[in-house]
């Protein structure tokens, strides 16, 4: 049982999924920006500014629950 | 049942079949889903390692956090097809579609938390069916464990295909293939971590489909100027109906679009059937056992309530935003003509409007992601409840826990195999499924007013919990059977010839639960109480519940369930 406690969060899988996500939607918006798709308020450019949230989340989730980190 | 608004949704996913392609995947989409699939699978390979012993593989240890298992207590009911679902009632009935999320949710979740779950978790039961074997014996143990391991593998088949079907419809893929791929996935991050990668998986599914919907209402709102535009223009498009109020219209079935009285929201809904759902239903509670101690499992169901209270936003809001934006009026699935929609599509309708390549991905994924977490979540509980209340009490007891866990494996693979059985018998037998998430809905009332007698009143005798199980269980098939059959009934039992479907479930989980109190009262009173000492850990009174004296307001479930029927109870005026 005293394994379990070297167990990766689920946390930073999570970030994991967040960042790889993120940039790909981000880098998809960018992509896109001269020819936004053919959809709603595709003006506003929602992939890069949902796509950079998902970054910084994904980033700061995958640093604070990295493996090996030791716990305050 | 997966959730109370399962019945009505199956028929309509199924009338998706009719229409067209909704949306097509850019390479970037295919990636994003590709990848999901890639992270599961190896979560599932890397969990494998520390799901040794049957406590690891069934229970996740005993080791989750508050915040871990609150997570996966409310994931586990935010499937697909109720997303799919509840948005597509929110555009057929308007904001009364939130009852579901907040009445019919909220004050079950506490109850569960600050009530029952100090009984769950001190009996260390592994299951539901377990408390039940400690408090009434075998007979009504077995009853309960029986029912729930039919109707939960058959539910696993059921959102098999249901999602198959919504592939097929969004993105015209092959029902095998997706049958096939979603479910071989399943069957193997599960056999291989058990209840630890169900919950990790649902973990992530909850962030996903977040991610995936929250760009709805946020550019909805900005298309319409805002709540008070969005009203004006459902208005301008619904002259004379009321979609946009959750009490006032609710005096008389015919004055909402639900049929519905607010006597059968706060008791059908409120009391018993959500009641019965949140506190019984293995399938959620299995996810607060794995809490790793007692006040983190009282605190993860109260943690899951702020979760469920805001999941309005991204089901009934996209739902509402639908009436007020989609160029084209939707449809009940049953009356579909060639190019219309039905009242399912909203959701996909509703992503296709606004997400291009990238965020349509991340959509599809949240639904994709969805699914497989429901399958997971019903063979991780199919497995407990057939390899610890049936298969050892029954077949084989005192085996080593080597075997148990062993047969908890073979038991996953198995039960994806029966699953996909019944996803096939669903594609010829499409009103099975109708019938299939009906019969859940069956045990799940009676079997609450079975376990909170058993949990308050130390009177209650083995035979009285068996015999009270099985009326409520028979009243519940037999008022069912009754209404479908002959609708003279539905003014008998549901109170009105105006109740339709959800109001007839209320009534009709209000009744089996009645009777399942007023037979467990009588045959108590005429067989014989077991002793005090047998009943420690199990009943209210005969039971030493920890104080947290010590522990700061802030850390306390009590003072967070507080506060979560105080913003429950603000959300009822604010949209009264």
């Amino acid at each position: 049982m005293s394994e379990k406690s070297e167990i990766i969060p689920v946390w930073f899988f999570v970030g994991v999924l967040f960042l790889v996500y993120g940039i790909l939607i981000f880098a998809s918006g960018l992509a896109e920006w001269p020819h936004p798709p053919d959809t709603v308020l595709a003006n506003l450019h929602a992939p890069v500014w949902w796509g950079g949230l998902l970054i910084v989340l994904g980033g700061v989730y995958c640093l604070t629950f990295r493996p090996g980190r030791k716990k305050a | 049942m997966s959730n109370p608004s399962g019945k009505a949704t199956m028929t309509a996913i199924l009338g998706m079949l009719v229409t067209e392609r909704l949306v097509r995947l850019a390479p970037v989409d295919l990636a994003i889903v590709v990848f999901y699939f890639v992270l599961v699978l190896g979560i599932g390979f890397y969990l494998k390692r520390f799901a040794k012993t049957g406590e690891d593989f069934f229970m996740a240890g005993r080791e989750m956090t508050a915040w871990v298992a609150g997570l996966a207590f409310v994931s586990a009911n935010l499937g697909s097809l109720e997303l799919l679902g509840w948005a597509g009632s929110a555009y057929q009935y308007g904001i009364l579609a939130a009852h579901w999320y907040w009445v019919g949710a909220i004050p079950a979740m506490l109850f569960l938390g600050l009530v029952m779950m100090p009984f769950y978790y001190i009996s260390k039961t592994h299951s539901v069916p377990g408390y039940l074997q400690l408090r009434y014996g075998t007979a009504a143990s077995g009853l309960s464990a029986v029912t729930f391991a039919i109707m939960t593998i058959l539910m696993s088949g059921v959102n098999m295909y249901a999602m198959a079907v919504v592939m097929k419809v969004v993105l015209v893929w092959d029902l095998n293939f997706s049958i096939f791929v979603s479910s071989i996935t399943v069957a193997i991050y599960v056999a291989a971590g058990g209840l630890f990668s169900a919950i990790f998986n649902e973990v992530l599914q909850f962030f996903l489909i977040w991610f995936g919907a929250l760009l709805i209402p946020i550019l909805g709102l900005i298309e319409t100027g805002g709540w008070k535009g969005m009203v004006a223009r459902i208005q301008h498009n619904f002259p004379g109906q009321d979609f946009t109020h959750m009490w006032s219209n609710l005096g008389h079935f015919k004055d909402n679009p639900m049929g519905m009285h607010w006597t059968g929201i706060v008791f059908g809904l409120g009391m018993v059937q959500a009641m019965g759902y949140w506190t019984t239903d293995f399938l959620v509670v299995q996810r607060v056992l794995s809490a790793k101690d007692i006040r983190s499992a009282k605190l993860a169901p109260v943690i899951g309530s702020f979760f469920k209270m805001a999941v309005p936003l991204i089901v009934i809001l996209p739902g509402l935003l639908g009436l007020a934006l989609l160029p084209m009026h939707l449809y009940p699935a049953s009356n579909l003509q060639a190019g219309q929609f039905s009242y399912n599509e909203v959701l996909p309708l509703m992503l296709a409007r606004y997400c291009g390549p990238g965020l349509l991905g991340l959509g599809i994924t949240a639904l994709v992601a969805g699914f497989m977490a429901g399958m997971a979540g019903n063979v991780s509980a199919f497995a407990t409840v057939w390899t610890y209340d049936l298969y050892r009490p029954f077949i084989r007891k005192n085996a080593p826990d080597q075997h148990y866990v062993s047969m908890g494996r073979w038991c996953t693979l198995i039960g994806v195999f029966i699953s996909i059985g019944t996803a096939y018998l669903a594609m010829g037998f499409a009103s099975i499924m109708d019938y299939v998430q009906a019969l859940f809905g069956f045990f799940i009332a009676p079997l609450f007013g079975t376990v909170l007698l058993g949990m308050m009143w130390k009177r209650v005798t083995k035979a009285a919990g068996f015999w009270g199980l099985l009326a409520g269980t028979l009243t519940s098939i037999g008022i069912f059977s009754a209404m479908k059959f002959d609708p003279r009934w539905i003014a008998v039992f549901a109170l009105s010839p105006d109740a339709k479907g959800l109001a007839q479930d209320m009534y009709q989980s209000l009744w089996s639960c009645v009777t399942c109190v007023v037979v467990t009262l009588l045959v108590t009173l005429v067989t014989k109480p077991r002793p005090d000492a047998e009943l420690k850990g199990l009943v209210y009174s005969l039971t030493e519940v920890a104080h947290e004296d010590r522990v700061g307001l802030l850390h306390r479930p009590i003072f967070w369930g507080g506060v979560a029927m105080a913003l429950l109870v603000v959300l009822q005026i604010i949209f009264w």
